[in-house]
């Protein structure tokens, strides 16, 4: 009676988690499977079967020897130097986007001098300045890293500003009064207290990277993961075009999970407090 | 006698500064030209005193505090800290503030909210931890140091603030409306945290409020402010004996007279306008 019970909460626990899963997965899949039969059907060269990419990424990627964990040829060479030159730029962009806008942000002077510059060349798209960059900067991994960077400093850059703007004077009295040094004060008080909006700047500008290093390597490049997509798709190699870009979304998808449990850690207090002014 | 090279330094010799904490003389504030807060006041804060400042709502009792804790510029008018004007944010002052909620950082613990003025002080560790658990147990909060400001209830966020100021081991500690925004028992227990902290480290403490039966409840002198541009209506004497008591020291005979004494003083200008 009582084992029945227990076996009975147990089948309920997993049709609830199954259903879930099915709820949040349940059209991707069923979208995979549509692709499959009609691809299939079709027998298109335009169109491989999901089935055919992810058998064929599998080789491009995973057909290494074992002492290099089985990643192929193909993922140092190409998706590696993608992934550096991402980091990198998306790095430079944080580091650059935090400081400048907490410049900006704390400062009536420098905010009514830079302003108008900012917001000019907040219009340029990124993409437009591949030429000047190339010339420049040449065709190597620093004008990439700069072209990612200089696409995505913007969300950092403008939520760095609104962030460390709307501190609360309360908390900056406190700190004054206490004596704390500026330097503390910008360290202690303004950039934690400007780190959710930061933090959701960083994640927008995390995607934009992702795009400005597929662009910028379309462009006049001999490695990547863009360049591999373009080069496939000339060569027609297009099953090997759909795996760069199945590796994209991937991509793309892994950086923003990523990105969100980090988040999660470092604003858990953000959270915690917001939960409670709604109580 | 004065000190040489130190033109802001009052005369520190003669004995009716030795005992003086704050000193405040001919302060004017106003924030534009039509609109003056502070019209002139002058008083004095003696060491290990409690001086409640009360005044009716909107009386600049604010502006008064952000004046003493050199956040704001006088109009006119100085203010020495001991023998020291104060032109910029003095040392050895700690503020408690109304709004708990704001004042405390919620990305950090209690017990890293208490210990961060420390920091910046010239304190080595073993003496900063000493001071943050000194602090908290006064209050009472040794147990919850462990958590963070927003996980506790609105009069213990307030006691955070407290042991804050207390490690700080001010000169003296300066009170904004601290009791303001908590319900009533809570408010009765942190002013007997405030009276009792108050004896054991014998700080001076200036307390400014709205709320007439704390002032005289606390403090040693009570100073009642017109309503703005604020002036200075009276200065009363509050002779009971400490430690005082929630239910027998309101109840006293003294503790009645004076409070509607302040109460008169506060409401007469009010009735004077309407006349």
């Amino acid at each position: 009676m009582k084992a029945d019970r227990r076996s009975s909460i147990w089948l309920n626990a997993a049709l609830a988690s199954l259903q879930s899963v099915g709820a949040r997965y349940g059209l991707g899949l069923a979208i995979i499977i549509a692709w499959q039969i009609a691809a299939a059907q079709a027998g298109s060269v335009f169109f491989p079967t999901p089935l055919e990419i992810v058998v064929r990424s599998g080789e491009l990627w995973f057909s290494g020897p074992p002492s290099h964990f089985f990643l192929s040829e193909g993922v140092f060479k190409d998706v590696l130097p993608s992934l550096m030159r991402l980091l990198g730029g998306w790095a430079l962009a944080v580091v650059v986007g935090g400081s400048l806008g907490v410049l900006v942000g704390r400062s009536r002077v420098v905010s009514d001098i830079i302003d108008p510059a900012l917001q000019f060349l907040r219009a340029i798209p990124g993409p437009a300045l591949i030429p000047i960059f190339i010339i420049l900067l040449g065709t190597e991994a620093t004008m990439r890293v700069s072209l990612i960077a200089f696409g995505s400093v913007w969300p950092i850059l403008l939520n760095t500003i609104e962030g460390v703007r709307t501190v609360d004077p309360v908390q900056i009295d406190t700190a004054r009064s206490f004596q704390l040094p500026f330097m503390a004060r910008m360290r202690r008080i303004v950039l934690p207290a400007a780190m959710p909006k930061i933090m959701a700047g960083m994640r927008v500008s995390l995607s934009l990277s992702v795009i400005l290093m597929v662009v910028s390597e379309l462009v006049a490049s001999t490695n990547g993961i863009g360049y591999r997509i373009l080069n496939a798709q000339m060569m027609l190699l297009l099953t090997d075009m759909w795996c760069g870009m199945l590796l994209l979304a991937l991509l793309g998808y892994g950086l923003n999970a990523t990105f969100l449990q980090v988040e999660r850690r470092v604003l858990a207090w953000h959270r915690g407090a917001r939960q409670r002014d709604d109580a | 006698m004065s000190l040489p090279g130190t033109a802001a330094r009052a005369n520190a010799m003669t004995p009716e500064w030795r005992n003086r904490m704050l000193t405040v003389r001919g302060l004017r504030h106003a924030y534009s030209a039509d609109r003056l807060a502070i019209a002139e006041l002058g008083f004095q804060v003696n060491s290990g005193e409690f001086v409640a400042i009360v005044g009716p709502s909107g009386c600049g009792k604010t502006t008064l505090l952000k004046l003493l804790a050199g956040l704001l510029k006088p109009s006119a008018g100085s203010i020495y800290l001991q023998d020291r004007i104060v032109s910029a944010v003095p040392e050895g002052l700690a503020m408690v503030f109304q709004e708990y909620n704001r004042s405390l950082l919620p990305w950090l613990r209690v017990r890293a909210n208490v210990e961060l003025p420390l920091r910046y002080q010239a304190i080595n560790a073993p003496e900063r931890n000493a001071r943050v658990a000194r602090s908290l147990q006064a209050v009472g909060l040794a147990a919850f140091e462990r958590l963070y400001p927003w996980q506790l209830s609105g009069g213990m966020q307030q006691r955070v603030a407290i042991a804050r100021a207390l490690a700080y081991q001010p000169k003296i500690l300066l009170m904004d409306e601290p009791f303001a925004s908590v319900d009533a028992q809570t408010r009765a227990d942190l002013e007997d945290v405030v009276a009792k902290v108050r004896m054991q480290f014998g700080i001076t403490i200036l307390l400014v409020t709205h709320d007439i039966d704390e002032a005289v409840y606390l403090a040693d002198r009570v100073i009642v402010l017109s309503s703005s541009p604020s002036r200075i209506v009276a200065q009363i004497p509050v002779e009971m004996p400490h430690p005082r008591d929630q239910i027998t020291t309101r109840a006293s005979d003294n503790f009645v007279a004076i409070r509607s004494e302040v109460a008169k003083l506060i409401r007469r200008p009010a009735e004077e306008a309407t006349l």
